[in-house]
């Protein structure tokens, strides 16, 4: 959930990167980090095992600018997207003001997608969100891959609504941004119709 | 969305870093964090120049998330005290109420007695500034006063992403 602070004039969100294991969730973070001005950025902390597999989250601190005087600053989660990870992903999901749903766009990984789609889903509705609500976009990553579902395949099972969407690359940094840009967008506004 | 955001106003951020600033003093303590259960930071005291705040208050937040989720597997509602002992600094972390964080870290120069002596009084007085911060932003929400994002057009949130 945002925090606004009027006496040092900013306002933060928390932005979480979902999806099933292996997906390019971390990927989003480091090319985001990579990429960015380091006086934009602050360090990206990354909980992960010996085999560099996401254990707990990884954090990312933006600074986008300023907004009516007030500094904006996005804080990027990702969740561990191993199965067995479940209890780690509902606490890192909690306080969530957006969330990207980075899809693995693999025809082998389909049900993969639906079932970490369902499971966000589910942790919403229990942390009180109204899940149909949150600012959300979907990022149908590995575009690449001679295996990639055909992308009315992926928006058909995974984006029913017709949210916005992206294809990526992450590794190379394709839809990247565009995803990022997309999300924060949403979450302003968001903050901006609600209060 | 989920529950609404925490709203910070000068005046009780002021309170918030004078008590603040007194725990530092009255538990010979380096420095004094405290931080949004959602891992923002919300005020420090001490000798924080050299280190990364962000990074601690989200690392802070993730260790009470996971050891709160450990709390209720055991059938407690939370562990509202931690205390993590190093070679050379110690940290200490408590909640207070649902919603904040309170780290104090300490070396040698003080005890672990005097921190959970000075952090429980500290505690209580943070509690009531939160509380009267918590009906103070929710009377606001309903009156006069304009929200940053009231005056925010489209074209503004645009300029935030050009390049």
């Amino acid at each position: 959930m945002s925090f606004i602070n009027y006496s040092s004039r900013e306002i933060n969100c928390k932005l979480v990167y979902y999806g099933p294991g292996l997906g390019g969730k971390t990927t989003n973070l480091q090319y985001i980090y990579e990429k960015t001005n380091p006086q934009a950025r602050g360090k990206m902390i990354s909980l992960a095992t010996e085999t560099e597999r996401t254990l707990f989250f990884d954090f990312l601190p933006l600074s986008l600018g300023t907004i009516r005087g007030f500094k904006v600053r996005f804080h990027l989660y990702t969740v561990p997207g191993q199965v067995f990870y479940d209890a780690s992903r509902k606490l890192i999901l909690k306080g969530a003001d957006g969330v990207a749903f980075v899809a693995d766009s693999q025809e082998e990984r389909m049900e993969a997608n639906i079932e970490s789609m369902e499971n966000m889903y589910q942790h919403l509705q229990e942390h009180g969100y109204d899940p149909y609500k949150i600012p959300l976009v979907i990022q149908y990553n590995k575009r690449d891959l001679p295996n990639a579902a055909p992308v009315e395949e992926l928006r058909k099972l995974l984006n029913p609504r017709g949210l916005q969407d992206f294809e990526a690359v992450a590794i190379r940094g394709e839809g990247v941004f565009d995803t990022l840009k997309a999300l924060a967008k949403l979450v302003l506004q968001e903050l901006k119709s609600g209060k | 969305m989920g529950a609404p955001g925490l709203v910070m106003y000068e005046e009780e951020f002021n309170q918030i870093s004078a008590v603040l600033e007194k725990l530092v003093r009255d538990a010979n303590a380096r420095m004094v964090f405290l931080v949004d259960k959602n891992g923002q930071l919300i005020a420090a005291a001490g000798e924080t120049e050299n280190l990364d705040t962000t990074s601690l208050a989200s690392l802070t937040a993730g260790n009470i998330a996971a050891t709160g989720g450990l709390a209720k597997l055991l059938g407690e509602k939370e562990f509202s005290i931690l205390f993590h002992e190093g070679e050379k600094d110690n940290l200490h972390i408590n909640l207070i109420g649902q919603r904040v964080i309170l780290v104090v870290i300490f070396d040698d120069r003080s005890t672990l007695g005097l921190v959970r002596l000075r952090v429980k009084k500290a505690s209580e007085e943070l509690g009531q500034i939160f509380d009267r911060l918590m009906k103070k932003a929710e009377a606001e929400a309903t009156g006069v006063e304009a929200s940053p994002f009231a005056e925010i057009t489209d074209e503004d949130i645009e300029n935030l992403f050009r390049e």
